[in-house]
């Protein structure tokens, strides 16, 4: 091999070698599947892959002539060397992303109330943009902040650097390149047509390798750790990623037409795709967007208000009970429809005792305040937190209400659900992930503090409104449609016609529009007092986190 | 160092922590609060009385079925059969009766308004709109230009077999385009538009030979639209000297029709309504703006 002619002590190692080697390979075989792909969609994904592939077996070539002899060390003076660097891009990642994801959220908001803002464009179309919005609002902004978050906590809480060395990139890279994909995919049409779960076949295997790749990594610096025990933190993480890597085989289970097609077909039918469907579905909810969040709670909160968490015990006992009841809430998607009454009726039930296991949670990161409440009259970022868990609690008390068979027969198909969603997608898991960035930004780039919290204030006030102006109209417009559904003349007819329900929601659709506007800009606000944040905020005189990335972002 | 149990007191509310530090983080040896865990105890209770009175547990051929005996199946059927129950009567009369009949009696008459809207709202909204306003190429129900005929039978006859939808009885005949197929040039068509637009008091373009215009109208749709363009019922043919315009009156849309002719489809509603509705749809559309006064 021509490195052998490097420094004698300086050698390349397995994880260097194998992975630049089997890069190159995929590099070519993309290459071949993209020169006979069936449709020009997927051969320019071949080609990305092709080109992404070939990046990385150079960069990982080009970094080893570039680095030291000697691999970063563990500990530099007895201290924890941590590795941040991939925690910086993704937590960078997740703010574009996100304002991203809310912007398309806002365009479908108003295409919704004039549809005529499709301009008649197939990419443009809300079939299209809907997923592009569910999935880069979940999967590259919550993504992306799971992410980073998992990383920080993980080294800090364990006193260990993050295991392997090229790893902890390809786990960053690879799941921001695998939304890259997701999302063109959605544009150009590619889609397997199950929600939350639209990526095809290719896209699912690429995040296959990724997510394993990344509870290697999470598992093995929990291994590494310096301390006894595993933080609470740490459980829900680990819940998060192994639940999600379980959920996501059973419900992509899928034969591909061809290895040169970009069309597959799941191997569930009927009732029971339905059902695996929204196992996925809910779980996803339960373990992406409640367990992972809860994670970023556990640590982030007593962190920024130093305070202890308030039960020890409660965290406990809410943990386990969470993840045994949430896994078998998911049929509470289908009642009153071809599902067994059996199923139906368990969904509904373990939705119900759900409640308790998802209050822990919330009593856990509020009482966490006790003593310091003080703080959020002039801690904003400790505001956005408590607001999310406040949010969180109501979500998870709306949540198993509606669960309830009687109250679902009014509120299913309805923007009920839509409100619903969103008071847990922006209220819970945005603001915390809000609050994370806002306590992660200056750890991680050395800062004594944000560039500005009056920023910070104004994100949370205008973003608060957003909000409220967003659940207030979907439950209003939700509970009305229900109604109308089901309003029956005194003669025996239907009181309504679908159509006129439809126009019935104009006024609260642009009263939502109006709320996603303001959450948008709120996080607009986020990005620059970030940027100036970076670029000119002052920075901590002694280094408290030796933060040396061993690999630049390739951006 | 964290290795051993250093409990200690937390000063601010006096609890004792677990002993356990983590990046500066430690936890509070808090109980469970009460009201959370009865308040768990009471909805684990709740949930298996639900499962002891509704289907709950899958058995290796069949399930659980709860002591309450309900089905999703039997409670829908219930439903419907509640409904019609209620309807059964009206219903009952509205099948014997003939449209004239149901528009003579008041409470039939009623009965047959509110079935047929609902049943507009569900079948026919979507192209005639949700009040029978009509849109381009749909039209307007509340009028009284009617291109089928406006009378309770001839309403009846078009929801039943349509136009343009099935050969036995449905409405047939639509107009040939003359301009795709040929048979008048673009110049010749061009006048006629003119022609047609002066039908109905539109202004016409400048220099143009309505005379030439008439000839040919006289000569290619006289045979449908009648001489003076006052329109056949008989086939569909509108109506050309009034002010109700199915596709617009734009010289641009008249050259457009001319061009590649018109022929709109409408199904034949027999073959998915059972009669009463069909006959309720008749009494609801008629009292729209049915020509009454004819």
């Amino acid at each position: 091999m021509a490195h052998a002619a490097a420094a004698p002590t300086k050698q390349m190692t397995f994880g260097e070698a194998g992975s630049s080697l089997t890069f190159a390979v995929l590099a070519f075989l993309c290459l071949i599947i993209a020169a006979k792909a069936y449709t020009p969609e997927y051969a320019f994904h071949a080609y990305l892959f092709t080109a992404a592939f070939a990046a990385s077996a150079f960069t990982i070539v080009n970094r080893y002539y570039d680095r030291p002899a000697e691999l970063p060390p563990l500990t530099i003076g007895g201290k924890p060397n941590y590795n941040m660097g991939p925690v910086k891009f993704s937590t960078i990642a997740a703010v574009i992303w996100g304002i991203a994801g809310f912007t398309i959220g806002l365009l479908i908001a108003l295409q919704l109330a004039f549809p005529a803002l499709n301009f008649d464009t197939a990419w443009l179309s809300f079939g299209r943009m809907r997923p592009l919005h569910t999935s880069a609002v979940i999967f590259a902004f919550g993504g992306n902040v799971l992410i980073a978050s998992s990383l920080y906590v993980v080294q800090r809480t364990c006193r260990a650097r993050l295991v392997g060395d090229i790893t902890p990139w390809f786990v960053v890279l690879g799941y921001n390149f695998f939304i890259v994909i997701a999302g063109t995919g959605y544009l150009l049409g590619i889609t397997q047509g199950k929600e939350y779960a639209e990526p095809e076949w290719y896209a699912d295997l690429w995040l296959t390798v990724v997510w394993v790749a990344y509870l290697l990594v999470f598992l093995g610096t929990i291994m590494r750790r310096k301390e006894p025990h595993i933080y609470v933190a740490n459980w829900f993480y680990l819940a998060f990623i192994l639940t999600i890597a379980v959920l996501h085989l059973g419900n992509n289970a899928s034969i591909p037409v061809s290895i040169f097609s970009p069309k597959s077909y799941i191997v569930w039918s009927g009732v029971q795709d339905a059902l695996v469907q929204w196992w996925y579905g809910h779980n996803a909810v339960g373990f992406f967007l409640t367990a992972g969040f809860l994670a970023i709670m556990y640590y982030f909160i007593p962190k920024r208000a130093e305070r202890p968490v308030y039960s020890y015990r409660l965290s406990i006992i809410h943990f386990w009970a969470l993840i045994f009841m949430y896994i078998w809430a998911g049929p509470h998607h289908l009642h009153y429809t071809a599902l067994p009454d059996w199923a139906q009726t368990l969904g509904m039930v373990f939705s119900v005792m759900l409640w308790m296991p998802s209050w822990g949670g919330m009593i856990n990161g509020l009482m966490t305040l006790s003593g310091a409440w003080d703080k959020l009259r002039t801690d904003p970022v400790l505001r956005l937190m408590v607001v999310s868990v406040a949010f969180y609690g109501m979500a998870t008390f709306e949540g198993p209400l509606m669960s309830v068979k009687a109250v679902n027969s009014l509120s299913h198909y309805t923007d009920w659900t839509i409100g619903h969603v969103h008071s847990g997608a922006l209220g819970w898991v945005a603001y915390v992930s809000f609050g994370a960035i806002y306590c992660l930004v200056p750890w991680l780039w050395n800062k004594k503090e944000l560039y500005s919290m009056k920023a910070v204030s104004w994100h949370f006030w205008i973003s608060t409104l957003g909000i409220v102006l967003y659940i207030s109209a979907m439950w209003v417009a939700g509970i009305l449609q229900g109604l109308m559904w089901r309003a029956y003349t005194s003669l025996g007819f239907l009181e309504y016609s679908f159509i006129e329900t439809v126009e019935a929601m104009h006024p609260f659709y642009v009263i939502r529009a109006m709320g996603g506007a303001l959450f948008v800009i709120g996080s607009l606000i986020m990005a620059w007092n970030i940027w100036k944040t970076i670029t000119t905020a002052e920075s901590v005189e002694e280094a408290a986190l030796p933060a040396q990335p061993v690999l630049v972002a390739a951006e | 160092m964290a290795h051993e149990t250093h409990e200690q007191v937390d000063a601010v509310t006096g609890v004792t922590t677990t002993g356990h530090t983590w990046d500066d983080i430690q936890e509070l040896n808090n109980p469970l609060p009460r009201w959370w865990l009865w308040t768990f105890y009471v909805t684990i209770v709740w949930a298996i009385g639900y499962c002891i009175a509704y289907p709950a547990w899958p058995l290796v051929s069949s399930y659980t079925t709860g002591v309450l005996g309900w089905q999703s199946r039997d409670a829908i059927v219930q439903d419907l059969d509640a409904l019609k129950a209620q309807r059964a009567g009206m219903t009952a009369k509205l099948a014997q009766a003939s449209v004239e009949e149901i528009q003579q009696n008041p409470e039939l008459f009623a009965f047959a308004r509110a079935q047929g809207k609902a049943a507009f709202g569900d079948n026919c909204a979507a192209c005639h709109g949700a009040g029978g306003g009509g849109a381009k190429g749909y039209p307007n129900l509340n009028d009284d230009d009617w291109l089928w005929g406006g009378s309770l039978p001839e309403i009846e006859q078009t929801i039943r077999h349509g136009a343009r939808f099935s050969a036995d009885k449905g409405h047939q005949g639509a107009m040939p385009a003359f301009g795709r197929d040929g048979m008048l040039k673009r110049q010749e068509l061009s006048q006629v538009a003119d022609y047609v637009r002066s039908l109905s008091g539109l202004p016409t373009e400048k220099g143009v030979d309505l005379a030439a215009g008439a000839k040919l109208f006289a000569d290619n749709c006289a045979a449908c639209h009648g001489d003076k363009g006052q329109g056949n019922k008989e086939l569909g043919a509108p109506n050309l000297s009034d002010q109700i315009w199915l596709f617009g009156s734009d010289k641009t849309v008249i050259m457009e029709g001319l061009w590649n002719g018109r022929g709109g489809v409408m199904p034949a509603w027999h073959e998915r309504l059972d009669d009463t509705t069909v006959k309720a749809l008749t009494v609801y559309v008629h009292s729209l703006g049915g020509d009454q006064r004819r």
